[in-house]
């Protein structure tokens, strides 16, 4: 999966940040739905989700499976796909923990927005490697307006 | 019993990029054995070392979870569909 891009408008980008400071210091989680196809993987839409994490929400999220369903079929009416997950990391770096590595499954993105003393940080994306041993960072390409709009 | 598993779009890379595949099983558990054992690859995502399903994947029988009904001893009947889907965790610490 090396060499893997993901392409977001600048202004999506600018509100999984912002969803990260709202609600900081806790974790903020959302779907990214998009589409995906001969190597071109877009966002298209964001579908911010609540932590369902009530006991440990500074440090850990949680996207319940109704929840994971809710994003699917938000998705397949749009004509999108789900194509990964994004959460904020309250001061802590923005790269994968192995928390993380152990609830993932390759494919999906993983956006991780830093967020340090209440304010947006690096911002990162990731996809699992088919032996779950690690991740690859996946580049992300900010773009100005999406192509599929 | 012929029973359709849903394959979710992450894993279908691992199953022949089909979005289903049918198997034949008794049960929830027999039918996720004769999976993995079609497709090898899928094993590992669906299963931690210990064997057991991992914590985060979730498997419904015609849309009940089977966690609320005997888990991977649920009985499976002609034409059923099993769904595999996972719930999203993670977190900054280790």
């Amino acid at each position: 999966m090396s060499g893997a891009s993901l392409k977001i408008r600048d202004e999506m980008l600018r509100r999984i940040q912002a969803h990260g400071v709202e609600t900081y210091p806790h974790e903020c989680c959302g779907a990214l739905l998009g589409s995906d196809g001969d190597g071109t993987r877009e966002v298209v839409e964001l579908l911010p989700l609540a932590n369902r994490r009530d006991d440990s929400p500074r440090n850990r999220f949680e996207v319940t499976a109704d929840d994971v369903r809710l994003a699917e079929k938000t998705a397949h009416e749009k004509r999108l796909e789900l194509i990964g997950w994004y959460h904020s990391h309250p001061e802590a770096p923005a790269r994968p923990s192995e928390y993380d590595r152990d609830h993932a499954w390759p494919w999906y993105s993983y956006i991780i927005v830093s967020v340090q003393k209440g304010e947006p940080r690096d911002t990162t994306s990731w996809r699992l490697h088919d032996d779950r041993a690690g991740y690859d960072p996946e580049s992300i390409e900010i773009t100005a307006h999406s192509a599929n709009i | 019993m012929a029973v359709k598993v849903i394959i979710p779009t992450p894993l279908r890379q691992y199953a022949g990029k089909q979005e289903s595949v049918h198997v034949q099983a008794g049960t929830v558990g027999e039918a996720l054995s004769a999976l993995t054992s079609q497709f090898e690859e899928l094993k590992k995502h669906l299963f931690a070392d210990d064997g057991r399903l991992r914590s985060f994947v979730n498997v419904y029988v015609n849309d009940e979870d089977i966690r609320y009904l005997q888990k991977d001893q649920t009985r499976v009947k002609e034409g059923d569909t099993i769904s595999i889907v996972p719930s999203i965790a993670g977190g900054k610490r280790d």
